[in-house]
């Protein structure tokens, strides 16, 4: 299966995970190259690559408060590649990205981080002004004259027409919320650690129909590293790399309400285009749950079940339980673990298939893993395996 | 009834759309080589790459896509709640807008309802929300 021109996620590492943390944004992503480093056995020195999404965001800076530039000046970094910004298939194309410059032989193991601050900039709006623009232009021109403000919004819609179209239930989308809580529960840095019952779900505030306050993640301040190393570099690593199998990030209409449906639908068989592994292979998926509607489209968009079926597909919660056909989110996603928007899949992913998961570890050695992240026009898939 | 809401800043491609309702016409860029709508305006057609694109007023009737019901106050000012709908537009296939439901209550719209384009003014701008018909 190997190859000499493949890509492989080496070390991880992530920081604490919390809201209104007053530990500088730096300091929490010098925290995570620190633990991702000590697992490779790399020094910093052996890293000459650094990719991140979407880059220091001075009108925004909760969103995204570290950038490329910094971290290479202030790590000394000596970098021999390196990108950063939003305007990539969403989160997870960083990793792809530094994975088609590794297999280019532009660099040999990259630093790939997401640093979020939403929560501590919100206590702290002098320091991290909030997003402010008198008026609005490009693509939100078309959604927040309308107060259509958040993507609960306009994921909602999607939802929604599944519902009608479909007949997903509430119930259904529940599982998403309770197995990620669940799970949350299970791992130790997980920023909500109580499990949540049907009832709870069930009667909990609407934030946007169909979708309530448990379908949604909420702020986070975190910062989540991966290292994306050669082939060609593999021996300096001491950890088992785990091989990026196949890659997928696709769309067709980049719009939140031209396009029918979201881009994970195209992205999803594309992923399958690119490897011999098909989705019984799949050992675990780590699907992107800003909303939990998403793993919805995710199950039906790489064909775990047909387009539709999604919801029948997890009713009752078993088949995606730790213990499951097919564990979900097993370190409780974004809605239990908090949101590390994106990152927080392939770290978890390369956690299971190393067996390092503690009390949440899958059982029965986990080879396969599907991750995920986007929303809307924006989707990234990776399959992830351990040889 | 009229909070402010978020205002669009106006451009040679977006002006029509934004304006148009000030002589009452719903009106969406569309190209005078092949005919197709392009949505959001852009100066190029996305079919045919045909420069030669110009606002046209549609009926200003469609059907609604999809749709939800916001309830959350995304900030102070935000009255609650409100309907957000995708309303895909009769007479110009493949385009959809995003927008509010309004005049009626919030748990009487359904996707499939037809609608009509009103008016709300707010300084130079005239945003097209929909009510039901009939
Ligand atoms: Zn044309």
């Amino acid at each position: 299966m190997m190859t000499a021109n493949d890509a492989y996620i080496t070390g991880v590492g992530q920081s604490q995970i919390g809201v209104k943390l007053t530990r500088h944004p730096l300091l929490l992503t010098l925290d995570a190259v620190k633990e991702a480093l000590a697992e490779a056995g790399l020094t910093i020195g052996q890293i000459d690559g650094v990719s991140t999404y979407p880059g220091r965001m001075q009108g925004y800076l909760g969103f995204s408060p570290v950038g490329v530039d910094e971290l290479i000046d202030a790590l000394g970094i000596r970098a021999t590649w390196y990108a950063g910004g939003g305007e990539i298939t969403s989160q997870l194309g960083a990793v792809v990205a530094a994975a088609a410059a590794v297999r280019a032989g532009l660099a040999r193991h990259v630093i790939c981080f997401r640093t979020v601050y939403e929560a501590a900039a919100m206590a702290r709006p002098d320091e991290f002004p909030p997003l402010r623009r008198d008026k609005v232009d490009g693509s939100s021109q078309w959604t927040a004259p309308f107060n259509a403000l958040s993507a609960a919004n306009w994921t909602a819609q999607y939802a929604m027409r599944h519902m009608k179209r479909y007949g997903l239930t509430r119930e259904q989308l529940a599982q998403v919320a309770i197995t990620d809580r669940a799970h949350a529960a299970l791992n130790p840095r997980a920023l909500t650690r109580e499990p949540i019952t049907m009832d709870e779900y069930m009667s909990a505030r609407m934030i946007s129909t169909p979708l309530c306050l448990y379908d949604c993640d909420r702020f986070t301040d975190a910062s989540t590293v991966l290292i994306v190393s050669a082939a060609s570099a593999i021996d300096e690593v001491s950890c088992t790399p785990i091989r990026i199998a196949a890659m997928a990030g696709t769309v067709a209409r980049h719009s939140w309400d031209q396009a029918e449906w979201m881009a994970s639908y195209q992205t999803g068989p594309d992923l399958w285009k690119r490897t011999d592994y098909k989705p019984s292979d799949v050992d675990t998926v780590q699907f992107y749950d800003g909303f939990s509607f998403y793993v919805i489209t995710w199950l039906e968009a790489l064909g775990f079940c047909d387009v539709g079926e999604g919801g029948r597909f997890i009713e009752g919660g078993k088949r995606i339980a730790l213990d499951g056909e097919l564990p979900l989110n097993t370190f409780g996603g974004q809605i239990g673990a908090g949101r590390l928007h994106g990152f927080g899949f392939a770290h978890e992913s390369v956690v299971q298939l190393r067996g390092k998961g503690g009390a949440r570890q899958i059982p029965d050695d986990p080879r396969v893993a599907v991750c995920t992240s986007g929303g809307g026009p924006l989707a990234t898939a990776l399959l992830l395996a351990r040889d | 009834m009229s909070a402010p809401r978020p205002q669009p800043r106006l451009d040679a491609d977006n002006r029509a759309f934004w304006t148009g309702g000030a002589v009452g016409e719903l009106r969406l860029m569309r190209c005078r080589d092949c005919a197709t709508f392009i949505h959001p305006p852009r100066p190029v057609c996305r079919k045919c790459f045909s420069e030669n694109v110009a606002p046209e007023a549609v009926t200003g009737t469609g059907v609604i896509d999809t749709f939800t019901v916001n309830h959350q106050k995304w900030h102070p000012a935000l009255q609650v709640p409100y309907v957000i709908a995708r309303v895909a537009i009769d007479g110009a296939p493949g385009v959809f807008l995003t927008t509010n439901i309004v005049g009626c209550n919030v748990d009487e719209v359904e996707i499939g309802d037809p609608v009509r384009v009103t008016f709300e003014q707010q300084g130079e701008i005239y945003y097209p929300l929909f009510e039901k018909i009939g």
